[in-house]
């Protein structure tokens, strides 16, 4: 390159070289995506206090359950419980900041498809869940060996293989129902509050729904995410029937939003 | 090359971008100018995707940036230097976009030094960050890729004038290795200094487009006499229409040789005569964007 200047006749003529760019991999997208999440200060924190919860959940199952109740089920129900509320969050801000934070206008111009990065979004927000379980069934192995031996019980290991993967399956429900709230809503403050409605305000009102009208309580196991979620985390989804209410709930609250809220994402404007 | 060709883009009850055409050619600086609301950021969302268009069409020599495999290495886009996510480090930022474009992150060091942004200020997060260091990060983002073609909103704004110099020479060096600079901007004599060509654009449309000098020529003549007055009944008597300005100076779109003949033959000494380049993009930009403006400036 010379740093001559050019008369803007031959500049006009000259065509700039076009290199041979190859298409960005979707590994890549994906890299980016989980360097995403926790690169920023509310990301790192998420991460870190998906360790702390852990520690402090089993801590306090060690401190306060009585002997014969120091087994693997308490301590899982008990890491649990913190999982279940900060997954979500992680999937929600995985796909909102983009808009709420205005980060979208450098993404989507280094990835013009939209399609692919929020595919790549999804694939890291699976990867987040199923690695923070493995983690948190780790630590909750560990207390169960320490509360074992403190209480001097013999140490109970009462989860199934089975059982543990309905339970990751319940979370990434979870955090599917969130990343939906994301991809719908497009706002932060907007998704976790929806998150916290469907997951808190919904289930009460259906079940006071199921309990004055027959017909209802019936039906409410086919259109209630949280009744099959639950299920799920206490590993009781066995049958065929209750497998097809969990698909069934699933197509209602994250497949067909999902999929009405991904057009819309693609067509609308990246402000 | 940036071709935009009768390119439409209609909201609810108002038409934004209305048949907008140009084009950004190689080796040239393009100023694109217009009033707040004009259509500026509109049109360049457009051009980047960020945008759908109702109709017509926006292409990066010849491609549309949707399509490109990997456009962050064939375009640099600073569409709005405070769109970042405010809890991330300047250095994230940058290393995230070298990431997406599978670039080494060797380039992350080399820009920040191009922008001067020093290693401290590098590791803060952005919310911490003046507008002008946003600006800074911004333009070293859209630089990340040694991309052929540069499409910035704005980029002068919030910079120190040191940092203005620095952006111009940048720019001109751009343009001279052969690439091609579209920047709009509403500092005018940041654009007249810099720009080889100029598209004006008010509500939407195109109201002038060309070389910086066809549209100045077109500016006119300014003179100045001890008696304006004399010299501005001096030229309508010769026929040629003038402005008396508040300045004490007489405009008209007649040539500067035609003005100091009736000058002489009135026998009126002028104390200036020029073609009105020095304040002509002020003019022109109000002139030509005047039906538009907010505050009504007169022509």
């Amino acid at each position: 390159m010379t740093a001559t200047t050019i008369s803007p006749d031959t500049a006009a003529a000259v065509e700039p070289v076009r290199r041979t760019a190859r298409s960005i991999p979707t590994t890549r997208l994906v890299k980016v995506e989980l360097r995403k999440m926790f690169n920023t200060r509310s990301g790192c924190w998420m991460l870190v206090s998906i360790g702390v919860l852990s520690v402090i959940a089993t801590g306090a199952v060690i401190i306060f359950a009585p002997d014969e109740a120091v087994n693997y089920t308490n301590f899982a129900t008990a890491l649990g419980f913190p999982m279940s509320v900060i997954l979500p969050m992680i999937a929600i801000l995985s796909v909102t900041s983009e808009w709420s934070q205005r980060s979208g206008l450098t993404t989507f111009t280094l990835m013009p498809s939209r399609g692919r990065v929020i595919g790549a979004k999804a694939i890291a927000t699976l990867l987040v869940g199923v690695v923070s379980m493995a983690v948190a069934f780790a630590i909750g192995a560990l207390g169960n060996v320490i509360g074992s031996n403190l209480a001097g019980v013999d140490t109970v290991w009462d989860v199934t293989l089975v059982d543990a993967s309905q339970i990751v399956l319940g979370n990434v429900v979870g955090m599917a129902i969130g990343f939906t709230l994301g991809v719908v809503l497009r706002n932060s403050p907007a998704a976790i509050v929806g998150y916290f409605v469907v997951s808190l305000v919904l289930p009460g009102i259906l079940a006071l729904l199921a309990q004055v009208r027959e017909w209802f309580a019936d039906l409410q196991p086919w259109i209630d995410w949280n009744y099959t979620q639950v299920n799920l985390f206490e590993g009781a989804t066995d049958t065929g029937r209750e497998w097809a209410m969990l698909g069934s709930t699933t197509s209602i609250w994250i497949v067909a939003p999902l999929v009405v809220g991904l057009w819309f994402l693609r067509h609308s404007e990246v402000k | 090359m940036i071709t935009v060709d009768s390119l439409t883009r209609k909201y609810a009850g108002f038409t934004a971008v209305d048949d907008v055409s140009f084009t950004a050619r190689p080796g040239r600086v393009t100023g694109f100018l217009g009033p707040n609301g004009a259509g500026k950021s509109t049109t360049m969302r457009v051009m980047v995707g960020l945008t759908a268009p109702t109709s017509g069409t926006a292409t990066i020599d010849g491609v549309r940036y949707a399509d490109l495999p990997n456009p962050g290495l064939e375009v640099g886009v600073l569409l709005d230097a405070s769109a970042q996510h405010a809890g991330r480090t300047g250095r994230e930022i940058l290393t995230v976009a070298v990431d997406t474009m599978g670039l080494p992150r060797t380039r992350v060091d080399e820009m920040l030094e191009l922008v001067s942004l020093t290693p401290t200020e590098a590791k803060r997060r952005v919310r911490n960050y003046s507008l002008g260091m946003r600006q800074r990060l911004g333009i070293a983002t859209a630089l990340l890729g040694d991309p052929k073609v540069l499409i910035l909103d704005e980029p002068a704004n919030g910079l120190d004038p040191a940092g203005i110099r620095w952006m111009r020479d940048l720019l001109r060096g751009y343009a001279n290795q052969g690439g091609t600079v579209l920047l709009s901007s509403h500092l005018l004599h940041e654009i007249e200094v810099i720009a080889d060509d100029l598209v004006v654009i008010g509500n939407g449309r195109i109201v002038a487009s060309g070389t910086k000098e066809q549209l100045l020529a077109a500016a006119g003549t300014l003179a100045r006499a001890a008696s304006p007055r004399d010299l501005a009944h001096a030229l309508e008597q010769a026929g040629i229409p003038s402005n008396l300005a508040g300045d004490g100076s007489v405009r008209t779109d007649a040539d500067p040789a035609h003005v100091g003949s009736v000058a002489l033959a009135a026998g009126i000494a002028l104390t200036e005569l020029r073609s009105a380049e020095g304040a002509g993009l002020e003019d022109m930009f109000l002139s030509l964007t005047a039906d538009t403006q907010r505050e009504g400036v007169a022509a």
